[in-house]
């Protein structure tokens, strides 16, 4: 950790703790009036709390260029990115953070080439350009257990991993306070509900400054509907592996079934949300932004963006000669969303709702002390 | 604050109502005046950064309603306003200037919200003002954002970096603005003006002529772009002055901030938990008299008369938590000699007269929510409340100095919002509104919220009385 960047935000905190103007944006404020130093783990917490809506940089007496140089988003979002590989598991790949979107970058093409050569080394290139209809169809080009085998132990590697890093943060950010439970019932409960609201990207009730100082949702809508389509394209992918393994009826599945239904309108959702996030992060106001990002973040939206539109793709093209092409690009794609997940812009939702609950907690206590 | 910088206004044209000043009176008169179907423009001397001039440090407005509602808790109606103001100016006010500016202010709040202001309810540290003012979302900043927002969607023209020179006023008739821009001096031609600029708090060689050298030791709180520039010229045209030069609204704050512009989170709220001592190391005012909110707008002046106008606020580790806490840390020690040698201060009078306090203290029961019982005995000057021996390792400093809030200095209006011309005449086409004529209202003190009270609604009368000035 750069003592740097803990440094800049500690001194953020102070001058924000003494003035308190921005109490009614979000979660931080409240959180951060419970403190009156900040350790390490203090802001590292703050930091994942929030949730980057920059309502606080435009309504800032101190932003720059004041002499106080205030630029609390700016300095949150760089101790957020240096906490991510802090709390990473494994520690030696932590590292896969510096360069983030060339790493992801990287990982893709290498995903979707390793799945064309071994379907091609086992299948042959016939299977691949061929026709295949009716049942069981993409088995012929990449085989079922070729399918379950890699993504089922890599789904619980990654799994693991994201239990491993919500420790870290636990145990770093636990210093004060730490009374705090991170399986406490009502703190989740109450997480859970500010995730699916989205409820601090509402800066307050009227939105966030993106992209520049107006008010406006537009981010919230176009995060709910990345977010949401996520949701229904993993009920899909569900419902489709209970279809398989428990009444036996393989995929393809007729367009008005569950899960292609489901499936397509998440699909449709994500891409129309990534579309969305991308267009925002090029004409947002980039003076809050932390400059170092910016590969992480479009690395991370542009492989939603893809494995989505692929697997709309597939849907289109699953009675084509095209099928196989595109049925190696979305499981190559797929695979590299699983294995860059810990190891990419992914890790911000779990840290998000972590603190989330922590907030919870300490927001009750203070409530009842009062 | 947009992405791109903003298109400056053109200053060939002429415009019906030229609005000098960027704060929250000068955009209430813009977007009446505008509102009424007039062309305004608006003079803004500070870079957009910066606009707004002290309306950008401020967080709430007072206001008459007869009931709560989503920000506020209670009613608040124009009798027990008025009796509030009476208190805090000992009765130096205007009767009927404040209850005109009272009754005005009735649910002025609706009136914001359309004009794009965001309140909240008041959190943690400012539920005493919960009943009696409104909250705005993220502060002055944020509203004045609001605001210019709306002002540039209805049409008012803004120029920033524009400094008025003077005013071209002929037989008590306003015929023109000029003011410079990028080096260049412009004749700017309109029908009304609104002189909403500012007090002269920002310029000390004005405050110097006030306060001698002394001056040179205070420090500004808010906008340096607040000079009194065209205050000075309206009072040397013949408008008659208001308020008293030498009363400043100045508070004690810590010696650390910068010399302009250190806002909110350069004040102190230790005095009352422990004892202030000047240079000599020896106290000189009872710092337990009332609680701080009711007292810390006479520290600044009880400061500024101090030599070398610093002061250093010294408690010890039982009181360190019991207030908001600051930006600049306290200075630190584990003895009262280490502590007096830390600033700069003589150790051996420091002892006698931490040594002497603790000696006249009490037994108590502290409370700091409460006029309590710990007083001080035998002890000149004694302290009133909260006075507990600081004997507590480790102890901490804080050095004071007088920070300037605001000038009542100001310039006579009518209910119009004309201004008054030697002679007792008001002038037709020339109005006032905020801080440059709050000394008509509040002749002295301060209460929360108040300056935005009068700035607004004078805001907008004099938007309003302009646009009816220009047929």
């Amino acid at each position: 950790m750069s003592s740097k960047i803990l440094k800049e935000a500690g001194r953020v905190m102070t001058i924000c703790n003494a003035c308190r103007y921005c109490e009614g944006f979000c979660a931080v404020f409240p959180a951060m009036e419970l403190r009156r130093t900040f350790t390490e783990g203090d802001l590292k917490y703050l930091a994942n709390l929030c949730h980057n809506c920059r309502d606080c940089y435009y309504a800032c007496q101190y932003a720059p260029p004041h002499d106080f140089d205030l630029n609390f988003p700016k300095a949150m979002a760089e101790l957020r990115t240096e906490t991510y590989r802090d709390f990473a598991w494994p520690k030696s790949l932590a590292k896969l953070f510096d360069r983030n979107g060339r790493t992801v970058l990287f990982t893709t093409l290498l995903s979707i080439f390793v799945v064309f050569l071994l379907t091609y080394i086992g299948k042959g290139g016939e299977a691949i350009t061929g026709v295949h209809t009716g049942p069981k169809s993409f088995y012929q080009v990449i085989p079922y257990a070729a399918m379950l085998v890699p993504f089922t132990l890599l789904g619980l590697l990654v799994l693991v991993g994201f239990m491993r890093g919500i420790q870290n943060f636990w145990k770093e950010t636990a210093a004060v306070v730490g009374r705090e439970k991170v399986l406490d019932v009502k703190g989740n409960i109450q997480a859970i509900k500010d995730v699916m609201q989205l409820k601090y990207l509402e800066g307050g009730g009227h939105g966030c400054n993106y992209p520049d100082d107006e008010f406006s949702t537009i981010r919230r809508t176009m995060h709910h509907g990345v977010f949401y389509g996520f949701l229904l394209c993993l009920a899909s992918t569900t419902i489709a592996a209970v279809y398989d393994h428990l009444y036996h009826l393989p995929a393809p599945y007729p367009f008005f079934s569950l899960p292609v239904m489901l499936g397509t309108v998440g699909g449709i959702m994500i891409v129309a949300g990534c579309c969305g996030m991308l267009w925002l992060k090029d004409e947002m106001d980039k003076r809050p932004a932390n400059p170092n990002q910016f590969g992480m973040d479009i690395s991370f939206v542009v492989l939603l963006l893809l494995t989505s539109a692929s697997g709309l793709f597939l849907l289109v093209l699953r009675d084509s000669a095209l099928m196989g092409t595109f049925l190696i690009l979305h499981l190559g794609l797929v695979l590299a969303f699983f294995l860059s997940m810990p190891f990419g812009k992914f890790v911000h939702g779990i840290y998000r709702y972590i603190a989330l609950v922590r907030h919870a907690q300490e927001q009750a206590a203070s409530q009842e002390e009062h | 604050m947009s992405r791109q910088a903003t298109e400056q206004a053109d200053l060939s044209k002429r415009y019906d109502i030229i609005v000098i000043g960027g704060g929250n009176a000068a955009l209430c008169a813009a977007m009446t005046a505008q509102e009424a179907g007039r062309s305004v423009l608006v003079v803004e001397v500070s870079p957009e950064d910066f606009r707004g001039g002290n309306s950008r440090h401020t967080r709430n407005l007072r206001y008459m309603h007869s009931e709560g509602n989503e920000f506020l808790t209670g009613p608040y109606s124009e009798e027990e306003f008025y009796q509030d103001l009476l208190r805090v100016t000992a009765g130096k006010t205007n009767e009927k200037l404040a209850r005109f500016t009272i009754q005005q202010s009735n649910n002025v709040g609706d009136w914001m919200a359309e004009h794009g202001c965001m309140f909240q309810p008041a959190m943690r540290g400012t539920l005493h003002l919960a009943r009696t003012n409104a909250f705005f979302l993220g502060g002055g900043r944020a509203l004045m954002n609001a605001y210019y927002r709306t002002a540039k969607k209805i049409g008012v023209a803004i120029s920033y970096e524009t400094e008025v020179q003077d005013l071209l006023i002929e037989d008590g008739v306003f015929k023109e603005v000029i003011a410079t821009r990028d080096g260049q001096t412009h004749r700017i031609q309109a029908s009304a003006v609104v002189v909403a600029s500012g007090g002269f708090q920002a310029n000390l060689d004005w405050l110097k002529e006030e306060w001698g050298e002394a001056a040179d030791n205070f420090i500004v709180r808010g906008s340096p772009y607040d000079r009194g520039e065209v205050l000075r010229v309206l009072l040397a045209k013949g408008v008659n002055q208001i308020g008293d030069p030498r009363q400043c609204h100045a508070v004690a704050i810590d010696a650390r901030a910068p010399k302009y512009d250190g806002g909110i989170v350069t004040r102190l709220d230790c005095v009352s938990f422990g004892i202030v001592v000047n240079r000599e190391a020896r106290r000189f005012y009872d710092e337990g008299e009332d609680f701080w909110p009711k007292r810390y707008a006479i520290w600044g002046r009880l400061v500024a008369k101090q030599p070398d106008q610093i002061a250093y606020s010294i408690i010890d580790s039982k009181s360190i938590d019991l207030f908001m806490p600051s930006v600049f840390p306290p200075i630190e020690a584990y003895s009262i000699a280490e502590l007096a040698e830390k600033l700069e201060l003589d150790p051996k009078s420091l002892e006698e007269t931490i040594a002497g306090f603790n000696a006249a203290t009490r037994e108590g029961s502290f409370d700091p929510a409460e006029l309590d019982d710990c007083v001080t005995e035998g002890l000149e000057p004694k302290k009133s409340h909260w006075a507990r021996p600081v004997d507590s390792p480790p102890y901490y400093g804080y050095p004071l100095r007088p920070g300037i809030t605001f000038t009542y200095l100001g310039v006579e209006v009518n209910e119009k919002a004309q201004v008054i011309m030697s002679g007792n005449k008001a002038a037709q086409n020339i109005f006032a509104a905020g801080e440059i004529m709050s000394g008509n209202i509040l002749g002295q003190g301060y209460m929360a919220g108040f300056g935005m009270t009068i700035g607004t609604v004078f805001g907008r009368v004099a938007g309003r009385e302009a646009a009816n000035h220009v047929i």
